[in-house]
């Protein structure tokens, strides 16, 4: 047991304090929702396990999107879909908030039991987050049901309209999102230490399309639920399964194009052309002094792309360069190294901006070359003087001789921007 | 009718007489007072989201086969306005945006979809109750209308399917027919046909708004399945650049990745092989060669025998490639390609000796389709051999160096399809590195020296 203990209080420590008071919150819920519904008893038992089964379907087919975001549409759209539920067939769904909370818990736990049993542990973050959102809009949601499935029944005379239940579910359902954005935005920032601001904007970015489909589906469940009863279930998880298979599809090749740049980029310290680790390390650093200069994710791509292959050039040396480092050699030979690179990355034919980061990357910082260039400039120079070591007095000595050299030919807001990366990854 | 000259008589006489019936069922309802009965606005809006869907052919399908989202509005208006409704609604394909259509072509799509449409009213009607007036989805009573739907899509998408065929067929296009993706088009199609089912279900409850929410998804799902396939295709040309740039210390290997990479594709395409192992032996064959970069430049390019502790150095390249490309999420099998490439049926390959099916599969298609480019590539020492001749010293290794099955099957494919990758004319530029032996020319075994 004690062999256990350690890297789960491991994985606590890991988590920032936004994440850690997330995680308390929908505990809390869970065990409110949970408890309330044990004492009073499930409504329409049925329903509740009708949806409860494609939740935990859906957190088993839960999925990472590029940047390391776990999502679970299937099981988001059947928690929307049960939180909107006016009726089944005729029969009017009167579930409390609550019972939306213990049925969304019991589901979610279901459905990563079984990743748990294979070894892969959930992300309590973002586990956290499904369940907190889904609660917030069963509060705001389920007090106004009984109102609005009147609405659609009509009352003597008037003939009952959908109208009203439908321009609420759109209208709170895209609120819901917009809130998980921001929760997913504050979380961010934390963990990678990115602008607030630039953090929302990312976060939008990601989860606009697939939410957007989420939220179609669920409104969709709720009101298929009315005329074709429980078999909504099945017939309505087909258009999100197509949409989940697409991005798991899309997800996945931008993952393999990621390791792969990265394997391929290591081909250059193989050869001996440079130092082990180099590219790696060029690359984690420019990333991180990327994101404290407040680049957004696609920029920040390109930027970790262009880092990962800006020594590629030297392939077309016949000799290497002695140790690799190309902070000694001269300006002209550099700017070669540089142009072979871009030349090399130009023939992918589609990333002309890697190439052209890559080829400018040795520009002094007055020819006002790309942000990207600018940034693996020093980061690169920086690597040369530093290399692998952890030596608190090199790397402030090599700060120091950027610094110095900054006049003209580093950027001095990006060596501000490294020297505050390299102080804070020294601490960690 | 300026586009019927070119057309051979049959398929003349098959799109008149398609677009006479279609004609002839429309005069029909006209006659029978079908019309007169029907929904009008709910007919419209069908129509108009038909136009929409079929203006966007799907990237869900591999080939071009022209499955839309359309079959879907299709469908739902054949529960909905009944047969007569439905072959209108087939019919405004005719008015869909795609620039360039010849008007012929425009005619014939609308008709066939108007039969469709008809024909599977018909069916949807008989099953449900002996065909009386038009249905409409409501309440408690969707479990009736599932066997009837499902009546109407099974015979809306085969007479679909033969209609179209029939062209292909009749104006000598018969190879296209696109029997080999027929099961994923039915699969697709099915899934289409329960998008139908769903806008048919809600139109009871919010109308033309359970149009939008059915197919929002969907067009998500398109969008994905787009960037999906930009970022492949990005993935794939920058494999290949990568490669090209990693291992290319010599002048006359360029493009070997490329080619290797093809053959073992066709190799593995002739055998059978499904399509993500296909993909996987295409980016095996791709970087079979990476590790080649661990070696020195001096031993590749040395002249004479080489010593025992050259030929060691040259024999790591497979193990250093896997090192390079263990990071990759590829099948483990590719990377055992990589690994074994150099194994020989007889045991004598290296690095581990492996012999017979003890060699992975990946790795004796790489083995042969290595051995196969490097022979009909110019090198310092000789010229290009010819295909002919790189395919006998094939044959003549197998058994011994390569699997017979292997070579069998490269061979057919190369019958088939024949073999032309750009090939290069340009003497070497000045300074070029160059190598003089290769590694992978089983005509050229390297020679070694033992220093004992």
């Amino acid at each position: 047991m004690s062999s256990t203990a350690v890297p789960v209080t491991r994985g606590f420590r890991r988590l920032d304090s936004g994440q850690l008071l997330l995680i308390s919150v929908a505990g809390l819920v869970a065990v409110a929702g949970v408890a309330h519904t044990a004492v009073a008893g499930l409504v329409q038992p049925e329903v509740a396990i009708g949806f409860g089964a494609l939740i935990a379907a859906g957190e088993l087919a839960r999925l990472t999107m590029p940047g390391n975001r776990e999502v679970a549409p299937i099981g988001a759209a059947a928690a929307l879909g049960y939180t909107l539920l006016l009726d089944v067939g005729v029969t009017p769904a009167g579930h409390p908030a609550l019972q939306v909370v213990a049925v969304l818990t019991v589901g979610m736990a279901a459905g990563t039991l079984p990743h748990l049993a294979v070894g892969r542990p959930p992300q309590l973050d973002a586990m956290s987050r499904r369940l907190v959102t889904g609660s917030l809009l069963a509060f705001a949601y389920r007090p106004l049901a009984g109102s609005l499935h009147a609405a659609t029944e009509g009352s003597g005379e008037a003939e009952g309209s959908w109208t009203p239940a439908l321009v609420v579910m759109v209208l709170l359902t895209l609120a819901t999102l917009l809130v998980d954005v921001v929760l997913a935005a504050v979380l961010r920032a934390e963990q990678v230490r990115a602008a607030f601001g630039v953090a929302v904007h990312d976060e939008l970015r990601m989860a606009a399309p697939l939410g957007v489909a989420v939220a179609a589906s669920g409104v969709l469940l709720a009101l298929a639920s009315h005329s074709m009863d429980m078999a909504a279930l099945l017939v309505f998880a087909a258009p999100l399964l197509v949409t989940q298979v697409a991005f798991r599809k899309y997800a996945g090749i931008r993952a393999t194009y990621l390791q792969t740049v990265r394997a391929l980029s290591q081909a250059t310290e193989v050869a001996g052309y440079v130092e082990p680790g180099h590219s790696r390390r060029v690359s984690r650093l420019s990333v991180a002094a990327g994101r404290e200069l407040g680049m957004a994710e696609p920029e920040l791509l390109e930027l970790e792309y262009a880092a990962l292959m800006h020594d590629i050039g030297q392939l077309s040396l016949r000799d290497p360069i002695p140790g690799g480092a190309t902070v000694h050699v001269g300006g002209e030979q550099a700017r070669r190294i540089a142009e072979l690179g871009a030349e090399v990355i130009r023939q992918t034919g589609v990333l002309e901006r890697v190439a052209e980061i890559v080829r400018r990357q040795c520009d002094p910082c007055a020819e006002m070359p790309p942000l990207a260039s600018r940034i693996i400039k020093v980061a690169n120079a920086y690597d040369d003087l530093v290399g692998g070591s952890t030596d608190r007095d090199r790397a402030g000595a090599a700060m120091e001789r950027l610094r110095l050299g900054s006049g003209g030919e580093y950027d001095p807001a990006v060596v501000d921007a490294v020297a505050l990366v390299v102080g804070r990854l020294g601490h960690r | 009718m300026a586009a019927l000259r070119g057309l051979p008589w049959p398929a003349k006489v098959y799109l008149v007489a398609v677009i006479g019936a279609a004609f002839g069922l429309l005069g029909r309802s006209v006659a029978s007072g079908g019309f007169a009965s029907l929904d009008w606005p709910t007919l419209l809006v069908l129509a108009l989201l038909f136009l929409v869907c079929e203006s966007m052919p799907t990237l869900l399908s591999v080939r071009q086969t022209a499955v839309s989202v359309s079959f879907s509005a299709a469908l739902a208006a054949v529960v909905l306005v009944g047969p007569e409704g439905a072959a209108l609604v087939g019919m405004t394909a005719v008015l869909s945006v795609h620039p360039g259509l010849p008007p012929l072509k425009r005619l014939f799509n609308g008709s066939q979809f108007a039969i469709c449409g008809y024909v599977a009213g018909w069916v949807y009607l008989e099953l449900l109750d002996g065909g009386s007036g038009v249905p409409g989805v409501s309440g408690p009573d969707f479990a009736e209308v599932i066997v009837p739907f499902a009546g109407a899509a099974a015979v809306f998408v085969p007479l679909n399917f033969v209609l179209i065929a029939l062209v292909l067929v009749t104006t000598g296009q018969a190879d296209q027919v696109p029997l080999r993706g027929l099961a994923q088009f039915l699969v697709s199609y099915l899934g289409y046909a329960t998008f139908g089912l769903l806008i048919a279900g809600l139109w009871a409850t919010v109308s033309s708004i359970s149009a939008v929410l059915v197919l929002v998804p969907l067009f998500v799902a398109r969008w994905a399945f787009g960037q999906y396939l930009a970022q492949q295709r990005s993935y794939d040309a920058t494999i290949a650049a990568l490669c090209q740039a990693v291992e290319t210390k010599d002048y006359y290997t360029r493009g070997h990745c490329t080619r290797v990479s093809l053959a073992s594709g066709m190799i593995a395409e002739e055998i059978g092989m499904g399509p993500e192992r296909l993909r996987a032996i295409r980016y095996a064959g791709m970087l079979h060669d990476v590790g080649k970069l661990g070696v020195p430049t001096k031993v590749l390019q040395k002249e004479g025998p080489l010593t025992e502790e050259e030929f060691a150095a040259i024999q790591l390249h497979p193990m250093r490639g896997l090192e390079i490309v263990r990071g990759i999420d590829f099948l483990d099998e590719a990377f055992a390609g990589i690994m074994h490439h150099h194994e020989r049926v007889d045991g004598r390959g290296y690095p581990m000796g492996l012999a017979g099916d003890e060699i992975p599969e990946f790795a004796r298609i790489i083995a042969v389709a290595d051995a196969f480019d490097a022979m009909t590539s110019d090198r310092s020492y000789r010229n290009a051999r010819s295909v002919e001749v790189a395919t006998a010293e094939l044959r003549k290794g197998a058994g011994t160096q390569f699997d017979p099955a292997m070579v069998g099957a490269f061979a057919r494919a190369l019958e088939r399809d024949g073999w032309e990758p750009t090939r290069r004319t340009a003497p070497p530029p000045e300074g070029a590195a160059e190598t003089t032996k290769d590694h992978d020319d089983p005509t050229a075994p390297i020679q070694v020296v033992s220093e004992r």
